[in-house]
């Protein structure tokens, strides 16, 4: 049995003259014990998606199931055995630290005591502020709270809807260390993020766009599937370099990537010699090219432009 | 050929016993993109803030544009644009009327205001999208026009607070694209972000750490002194060291 | 019970540490009181009385003396007949004119027993009552020192009569008005912004998800709220006993049960309001123009309703305070028992029974 099951699901909001539709024809697996990513923009429909496996929205058309039990039929089944993170971290501002976690234990019938042993590396950080205001959190001590508030009851699946956020790069860091952890204790873990460069951090990720599932599969696979040549390329004037490099006419793709562009030319056979020709010819100086490996943002990129 | 427009020299920001900016001093030139780095509650925002003419130093000095942040900032204003995550735009207002809006609180013409809407509608596609709800608008586009807005009146120095946020990677570069434009036209860019690859878009970049700046350079050059692969890895090590987490 | 406990104490954490809200909800009573209260004691001091003395003798001359005598009176005018009375009145001037019959002392002295008539004008019940209360008042401390020199209790009986609104109707209104407006306003709106404050702060979502049951989420958000209502209604009550000396003429059992009674309505209202919004500034705008502004203009407190148009008057029907303010006007200000006050208490709890039906089977176990 699967941990998650989602198949053909569609999700549509909007009255009947405009309708705007969320999840298109979606369907996707999580294996038990799988840390899962879903990996997509802001509106890409990464939170209907979430609300409709939390039980907390009804979909359109198709079916749902967590844990083996249906989304819409057996919702009260689902809601006693996962754990869930909304966007934007949940929790009371003028609680405490150890009050949050407390209600939260107490709301899901269970005590801190109980599962104490699941939270411990989590938790001991906070425990040093445990009396301090939700609210005076910093961003990344916010989120490890509300993890730990997720965790308390011991779900068996556990849907963490961007819980990276806003939150700063070693925050971002930490805390997947922290779900790599939690993933040896056996928890199934959803987690969705608009951050590219989390993906290769999944198992596995499927990488959605305006409603739609582009790829599922593991980050590896993923780039595998990467078929064309990547050249990086740099010189000392960057914006010029990336406006020559997109009128040039062997250019099937280039765009800026950190500190070089990426580029994909359409005849790959010619090899680099005439693009720096090119280059030099327009004066540029300083210039480097090499071939570089493709990463998840390209991909992303070439499959967006499908 | 450089000329600074931001000078920051021993710039400090007391709250009570909590220095939350503690003597910085750095130089931005005129057209550069200056990255402002910092892990949550290093400073940034509080730095960003006294430069904008918001907030009164403690300590130290600075001008922005030429002007002094202690007694011009008024002057100050009048040669910035700003622009945060939440975009600053009025979703229950058409774009037309945003801009005009905006562009009506810095003084300018009718006429000219005229001219230049209709301008960068085009440069941005969103001519059909005049008269629509800016909250109709996906967020990308809203980014776009934003930055737009906040550039609008040619300020000599935009700032930008986080303005990327959760959108798709082509889109991101798009808007990307426009902050290299307005540089090219000589408006010096000051941005604070998350994403690590869009550091290396800066000229230079600079990385706060408990209210200090620790590193200051070309995302190049920050690279070889710190032997690493890439400016997240720059950051990690240098933010991993703070103590302070507090926004 | 534990879910319960806890949600309960996490509902007195949000009030105890949002320390503006809690004084405003505390001292708006007290406030809204006094300043009714002061608007109608002002004006009674000095009042101006008339004397029809038909007896003239020792007695009635030290009960006019007193009463002259007091802050509250000022014997403006004497009057020979009983055809003056109403010309008296209509100076508009004399708010209350004390009869003497014939032979006051004499019965008094060898019945043991006499009448004194308090005519008061009722235009303005507000002042009626209380003036007449001080008349009273004043008589009863002569009856005393006269009773407590000899071996027989003497007996004078004012006869207060009110003239031109015999029903006395609007007295204290003041009270069981601001009553049924505070309650309104505390129940309903802190009800619903604590609701919708947890949809606004996602918490919603997560309590959704777990097993909590959507009935104990309504009773935690209920009771702290009611219990805060039940304060104000005793903070209500205590300041208008001592400082506004408004009596409590009937059953204080009664009168707390009934008020528990119409907050249970209120916050019934509150859970409905909640179901149909989602920002704490909707729910607060709800409250306060849905609920409050009827109450105020349809309950009966600030014009009367037998004076509106048929089609208003229909409308103050379905106003839960119209029937809560009959109640309370009966009972602290009538001393009515249950006897008389069943008919609305019946009418209020039918409508608490229909707004919580509609509030249970519309809470949402989901979030669209």
């Amino acid at each position: 049995m699967q941990a998650v099951t989602v198949d053909h699901i569609v999700k549509k909001y909007g009255s009947k003259k405009e309708t705007v539709t969320a999840l298109d024809d979606v369907s996707l697996e999580v294996a038990k014990g799988e840390l899962f990513g879903v990996i997509g923009p802001d509106g890409a429909g990464k939170t209907s998606l979430f609300r409709i496996l939390t039980t907390l929205l009804l979909a359109d058309a198709g079916n749902a199931a967590v844990d083996g039990f249906d989304v819409v039929k057996q919702y009260k089944e689902i809601r006693n055995r996962i754990g869930y993170m909304p966007g934007k971290f949940s929790l009371y501002q003028d609680l405490s630290v150890e009050e949050n976690l407390r209600f939260f234990a107490t709301i899901f019938n269970t005590s801190i005591e109980e599962n104490y042993d699941l939270i411990k590396e989590i938790y001991f950080q906070l425990e040093p502020f445990k009396t301090r205001r939700a609210g005076k959190l910093s961003g990344g001590m916010k989120q490890k709270l509300a993890l730990c508030c997720a965790l308390i009851h011991r779900p068996v699946v556990l849907f963490l809807d961007e819980p990276t956020t806003g939150v700063d790069a070693v925050s971002r860091k930490e805390f997947w260390e922290m779900l790599r952890n939690l993933k040896k204790q056996g928890i199934s873990i959803l987690v969705s993020t608009p951050y590219m460069d989390e993906a290769e951090l999944c198992d596995r990720v499927a990488l959605i766009q305006s409603g739609k599932i582009m790829s599922i599969d593991s980050p590896q696979s993923i780039i595998k599937q990467f078929t064309k040549k990547m050249w990086s390329v740099r010189s000392a004037e960057m914006f010029r370099l990336l406006n020559d490099l997109q009128q040039y006419s062997n250019t099937e793709k280039c765009y800026a990537f950190g500190e070089f562009h990426h580029l994909v030319l359409k005849n790959d056979a010619e090899g680099m010699d005439p693009v720096m020709h090119y280059l030099e010819h327009l004066s540029h100086h300083e210039i480097e090219m090499q071939v570089t490996q493709p990463n998840i943002e390209d991909c992303f990129i070439e499959l967006m432009s499908q | 050929m450089k000329e600074a427009v931001i000078t920051v020299n021993k710039l400090t920001k007391k709250f009570g016993d909590f220095i939350a900016t503690n003597e910085v001093t750095f130089e931005v030139d005129k057209g550069e993109i200056f990255g402002f780095l910092g892990a949550n509650g290093a400073g940034k925002t509080t730095a960003m803030r006294m430069l904008c003419g918001l907030s009164m130093p403690s300590s130290g000095s600075a001008t922005v544009a030429g002007f002094d942040v202690y007694k011009q900032t008024e002057k100050i204003k009048q040669n910035i644009g700003y622009m945060s995550q939440k975009f600053s735009l009025y979703e229950d207002l058409t774009v037309t009327e945003n801009i005009r809006f905006y562009a009506g609180i810095y003084g300018m013409a009718r006429p000219a205001i005229k001219e230049k809407t209709a301008q960068l509608l085009n440069q941005l596609n969103l001519t059909p999208e005049a008269n629509t709800l800016v909250k109709a608008l996906p967020l990308g586009w809203k980014q776009k026009l934003a930055f737009s807005v906040a550039i609008f009146h040619e300020p000599k120095i935009v700032f930008l607070d986080e303005p990327t946020g959760g959108v798709d990677p082509i889109t991101r570069r798009e808007f990307w694209n426009l902050i290299y434009q307005a540089a090219e036209r000589g408006i010096t860019i000051f941005v604070t972000t998350h994403y690590m690859d869009e550091a290396e878009y800066c000229n230079r970049v600079s990385i706060m750490v408990d209210g200090k700046i620790e590193a200051l350079d070309t995302p190049r050059n920050l690279k070889k002194t710190y032997n690493a692969k890439s400016m997240d890895e720059v950051f990690l090590q240098l933010a991993r060291g703070a103590k302070r987490s507090d926004d | 019970m534990k879910q319960f406990l806890i949600f309960v104490q996490k509902e007195f954490y949000h009030i105890f540490r949002d320390r503006k809200s809690l004084l405003i909800i505390i001292l708006m009573p007290i406030v809204q009181i006094i300043l009714f209260g002061f608007a109608l004691t002002n004006e009674i001091k000095d009042s101006d009385i008339a004397i029809l003395d038909e007896s003239k003798d020792v007695a009635t001359v030290e009960i006019i003396h007193r009463l002259d005598a007091s802050r509250y009176f000022n014997v403006a005018r004497y009057l020979h007949s009983q055809a003056d009375i109403e010309a008296a009145f209509k100076t508009g001037k004399i708010r209350l004119v004390v009869v003497f019959q014939n032979k006051f002392r004499e019965n008094l002295l060898h019945a043991n027993h006499a009448q004194v008539q308090l005519l008061a004008d009722a235009t303005d019940p507000n002042t009626a009552t209380t003036v007449t209360n001080y008349a009273t008042s004043i008589i009863r401390d002569y009856q005393n020192d006269l009773t407590a020199n000899a071996p027989l209790p003497y007996q004078i009986e004012p006869q207060v009569r009110m003239l031109y609104n015999p029903q006395l109707k609007g007295a204290y209104t003041f009270v069981p008005g601001v009553m049924a407006m505070i309650l309104i306003i505390i129940s309903a709106m802190m009800t619903s912004v604590s609701i919708v404050r947890e949809k606004e702060i996602n918490t919603m979502e997560v309590l959704l998800v777990s097993p909590l049951k959507p009935l104990l989420f309504i009773l935690s958000k209920a009771i702290p709220y009611m219990f805060l209502s039940l304060v104000n209604v005793s903070t209500i009550l205590v300041v208008s006993v001592t400082l506004l000396e408004v009596p409590i003429n009937g059953s204080l059992l009664l009168l707390m049960g009934e008020a528990l009674l119409f907050i249970t309505t209120a916050v019934s209202l509150g859970l409905m309001i909640s179901n149909v919004t989602n920002s704490q500034q909707t729910a607060q705008m709800i409250s306060l123009l849905g609920l409050m502004l009827p109450t105020l203009l349809l309950g009966g407190f600030m014009f009367p309703i037998e004076s509106m148009p048929k089609p208003l008057q229909f409308m103050s029907n379905i106003v839960p305070s119209k029937w809560f303010f009959i109640i309370v006007k009966d009972v602290m200000i009538k001393g009515l028992g249950f006897k008389m006050i069943w008919k609305e208490t019946l009418i209020l709890f039918g409508m608490t029974l229909f707004f919580l039906t509609i509030s249970f089977s519309k809470f949402k176990i989901r979030l669209a």
